[in-house]
């Protein structure tokens, strides 16, 4: 992109007591994204939104927002808003008055200001609610007023601190497409913190991945989904199966000869790896495929016994065995017209792959 | 910059609430009558009180009056506060009310009322009378202390109780009761304190025959400087302390255990 | 669920101790207000509304006034002190704070006359202050404290503070941090965040303080004479005059009446701000 980035954090360190949160921390943000910090509780990401807000000084580092260093700047200076988990909505006050608190601190003149709240109300679909109070207000509509009086200053990022945590699933798989359309019709960039993978993936434009103070994975949620960096994002990023293998031979063009549990395979990596190298196999249940083992072919292949099934209307889910021990995880499409789909438990079956859909990565100790 | 202001002002608060303390103890100790110079170290005026019976017998029955109506207190507003968690009947917002007004009328209208009614009902005034008072102006603070505890507690333990077929003074003795402790120390401790201060309702329940503190400490000071009186509130002062230091220890110990 | 005998004994208790001492008390005391004084039997029939009328008189009047006047100072500066001061507590760790509150109850233990003539220790003529101010040179002769209104309204606000002090404590600490991050984040300064957000929000708090110091300052009448001299100057000294002196029982019950209206207004004034919040503040009645 050719447009310099809007936020920038670039080395920040961050330390309660003697604890370091943060340290060395690098971000970039490009204008008009909707970029998510997705990680476990205690990851760090709740700091660094409170950072950017201002809610917190850093010990070192910079921030930087549209050109300008922020980072002595107090929260009421900066032009970020932030949508509180808590939805934070000031409880003596109507709708109205919410939406309006922040333009009445920047002084905006009477008639504008009723213009924009109106206007705000109006795109969280809140237009009659002006006069209620919070009390009075659903979850849902304590979270379109809190995103009304974020959105109503024309901040140049909006921070939004699990925000849908609050709400039941239907309400959330709603919010989630109307923050999305949102974004998309203001144009500002929203940062959004969240520790629920799928929500990550399916709102954002890029994921950041955080655990233990640390970016694990910048991309978008297609490449942190199929390509993870590391086990970590790998396995907090959905289901998947780690399987150990040994590089036996470099066959070119990103091709290898792999030695896996008791055969020999063929796999394909996006890095380069040297004979004898360490690696970890991911696969996700959904590339793995199940056969029952009298039609086993002579091919590579896991054998295993079915420990337990799982039917959920869309899927089967198979939990398989190996001979190592190690327990994997399959999904498959249901197929009606299959007859032989289905297995009983401890049912012999051979577990293989979609050839290619492998992703490789330095094993980790 | 901000941290020094903070508890600069802190210890102004402070020092405004234990000058007058600090001078009476330091006093309690000073040679002199009049304290306003120090003539040196005497444990005169301990001997002076020990010696002054009226003043003694007035020490006594203070304490006396606020052990038993902070216990007394404890027990009835423990059983109140259970009720009104636990069982519906009627007029128990009223209950609820009259509570709140106890707690939130001024001690000269509770002192009145208190008068009215002793005379109304033909009770002498004087340990009864100032039992009764001073068990009800520390109802409320037990109530609402224990009902705190109570509303924070799981309902179903109560309801196994039952399901286990306990019978409800057991489920009270077995099973609220050790969970409301720490609430009914501190409501007792509340209540101790507030009968040990109390001046205004005690002036109108007392009777001749049973004379406490301010009472008499009030015909003392009115008009000069009695320094028995510095010696009463040092010794006061360190019998409370000692008391709560040894409630605290116990509980520690039992929390601990 | 039946009804077991533990049960009913303390549903009985509870009504039966409330209704006797709490309830008749307050209704014999209004009865007694509209009746006529009696040196034998302290109050008799016909009804009267006497009492009522002398409330009126230039001279109870004046102290009536006065009295309101002195308690409004001292809780002003309860106020003034106390906020600041529970501000502070509130944002402490739990162990602190427990600790501030401790050192806050300590005093009580000394009986509040007793701690009222130390203040008069404090003020008098040949007091530490005066001693000491001569000491500093700032004075040459001793300036008259004691047996002023200063001296009074001083000894009110020493009693009186930490009935402040509670309840905004606990306002305080209901004050949901995240708003006052919102005030920041939406732009607002010190003061706006001060008058738009936790003014209002520990609004329920001060009125419980001022509700728990008002009323009772004005009953104070041992700290008026310990302190003000042998003048009535508050409307507890009339009250105890008229009760254990005098025995205009009518009277006194009047004075008393006047009183319980006043806290009514207040506590409808309470309400008021608690609705406005939308939930309890300091002293938490509702579920009672």
């Amino acid at each position: 992109m050719s447009k310099p980035p809007i936020l920038t954090l670039a080395d920040i360190t961050k330390r309660f007591d003697t604890q370091e949160v943060l340290s060395g921390f690098n971000l970039s943000i490009e204008d008009g994204e909707f970029f998510t910090i997705l990680g476990p509780s205690g990851c760090g990401k709740t700091t660094v939104l409170r950072l950017i807000a201002g809610f917190e000084g850093a010990d070192e580092g910079r921030i930087m927002l549209n050109g300008q260093d922020v980072s002595k700047l107090s929260a009421e200076k900066r032009p970020v808003n932030t949508v509180f988990q808590s939805y934070a909505l000031f409880p003596h006050m109507t709708v109205f008055d919410n939406v309006a608190f922040g333009l009445k601190m920047a002084k905006v003149s009477k008639p504008e200001i009723a213009e924009r709240v109106k206007e705000a109300l109006a795109t969280v679909r809140l237009s009659d609610f002006a006069t209620r109070k919070p009390h009075q207000l659903s979850g849902g509509q304590k979270q379109r007023v809190a995103i009304a009086r974020a959105v109503v200053n024309r901040p140049k990022v909006l921070l939004l601190d699990e925000s849908l945590s609050a709400l039941d699933y239907k309400l959330r798989q709603q919010m989630q497409m109307e923050l999305k359309q949102l974004q998309r019709k203001l144009g500002i960039t929203f940062i959004y913190v969240t520790h629920d993978q799928e929500e990550a993936l399916s709102m954002s434009d890029r994921v950041l991945v955080m655990h233990n103070g640390q970016a694990q994975q910048v991309g978008t949620p297609r490449e942190i989904y199929e390509c993870p960096n590391n086990l970590f994002v790998a396995s907090f990023i959905g289901e998947i199966n780690v399987f150990n293998a040994e590089i036996l031979e470099n066959l070119g063009d990103y091709r290898y000869l792999a030695a896996m549990d008791g055969f020999k395979r063929e796999i394909h990596a996006d890095r380069r790896f040297e004979a004898g190298d360490k690696v970890h196999v991911l696969l996700r249940p959904e590339d793995l495929r199940i056969e029952y083992l009298e039609d086993a072919p002579d091919r590579p292949g896991f054998s295993g016994k079915v420990l337990e099934r799982n039917y959920t209307g869309q899927t089967l889910d198979s939990q398989i065995q190996l001979p190592s021990g190690q327990t994997i995880m399959a999904s498959e499409f249901f197929d009606e017209d299959d007859p032989d789909f289905d297995y009983s438990i401890n049912q012999k079956v051979w577990v293989d792959w979609v050839h290619g859909w492998e992703h490789v990565i330095k094993a980790e100790s | 910059m901000i941290r020094i202001f903070k508890s600069g002002f802190l210890g102004l608060i402070f020092l405004y609430l234990y000058l007058p303390i600090l001078v009476l103890v330091v006093n309690s100790f000073n040679e002199s009558k009049y304290g306003y110079d120090w003539k040196g170290f005497s444990w005169r005026w301990y001997e002076k009180l020990w010696n002054n019976d009226a003043l003694m017998d007035a020490f006594g029955n203070s304490l006396l009056i606020a052990c038993l109506s902070a216990t007394a207190a404890t027990v009835i507003g423990a059983l109140m506060a259970l009720a009104i968690y636990r069982y519906k009947f009627p007029l128990k917002k009223t209950a609820g009310s009259l509570l709140f007004v106890v707690m939130m009328s001024p001690d000269i209208v509770l002192a009145i009322t208190f008068l009215v009614i002793f005379i109304a009902l033909g009770i002498q005034l004087g340990f009864w009378s100032l039992l009764i008072a001073h068990i009800t102006f520390c109802l409320p603070f037990v109530v609402i202390t224990v009902y705190a505890q109570l509303k924070g507690f799981d309902d179903n333990l109560l309801e196994a109780a039952q399901d286990l077929g306990a019978s409800e003074s057991r489920i009270f003795r077995l099973i609220i009761l050790p969970i409301i402790l720490p609430a009914v120390i501190s409501g007792w401790l509340l209540s101790f304190t507030l009968s040990l201060d109390d001046v205004i309702i005690s002036s109108f329940v007392t009777g001749p025959g049973f004379e406490i503190l301010p009472i008499r400490v009030f015909s003392m000071v009115k008009v000069g400087i009695s320094p028995e009186v510095n010696v009463l509130a040092t010794v006061l002062l360190f019998i409370s302390l000692t008391l709560v230091t040894v409630v605290t220890l116990l509980m520690k110990r039992k929390t601990e255990a | 669920m039946s009804q077991s005998p533990f049960r009913r004994f303390i549903i009985i208790l509870t009504l039966a101790w409330l209704a006797l001492f709490v309830l008749a008390p307050h209704f014999l005391v209004v009865l007694t207000s509209v009746m006529t004084p009696d040196s034998e039997h302290l109050a008799v029939w016909p009804m009267t509304l006497d009492a009522y009328a002398r409330i009126w008189e230039p001279l109870y009047a004046d102290v009536f006034w006065q009295s309101l006047a002195l308690s409004a100072k001292a809780t002003l500066i309860c106020l003034l002190l106390g906020y600041p001061f529970a501000y502070i507590v509130a944002k402490m760790s739990p162990a602190w704070r427990a600790f501030m509150m401790f050192l806050m109850i300590i005093p009580f233990w000394t009986n509040s006359l007793i701690r009222t003539y130390a203040i008069k220790l404090l003020l008098g003529n040949k007091g530490l202050f005066n001693w000491v101010l001569e000491a500093i040179g700032v004075i040459d002769a001793p300036i008259q404290m004691i047996y002023t209104e200063f001296a009074v309204v001083f000894g009110l606000t020493y009693i009186l503070l930490p009935f402040m002090a509670l309840p905004l404590i606990s306002s305080f600490d209901k004050l949901d941090k995240d708003l006052i991050e919102a005030g920041h984040d939406l732009g607002a300064g010190f003061w706006q965040r001060f008058y738009h957000i936790v003014l209002p929000l520990t609004m329920p708090g001060v009125v419980a303080g001022c509700l728990i110091v008002f009323l009772p300052a004005m009953g104070m009448f041992y700290v008026a004479d310990l302190l003000g001299g042998a003048k009535n100057l508050l409307l507890g000294n009339i009250i105890k005059n008229q009760f254990l002196v005098v025995r205009d029982w009518p009277f006194g019950s009047a004075f008393s009446v006047t009183l319980i209206v006043i806290m009514g207004m207040m506590l409808w004034l309470y309400y008021a701000a608690n609705k406005k919040v939308q939930r309890m503040g300091g002293l938490d009645d509702q579920n009672l």
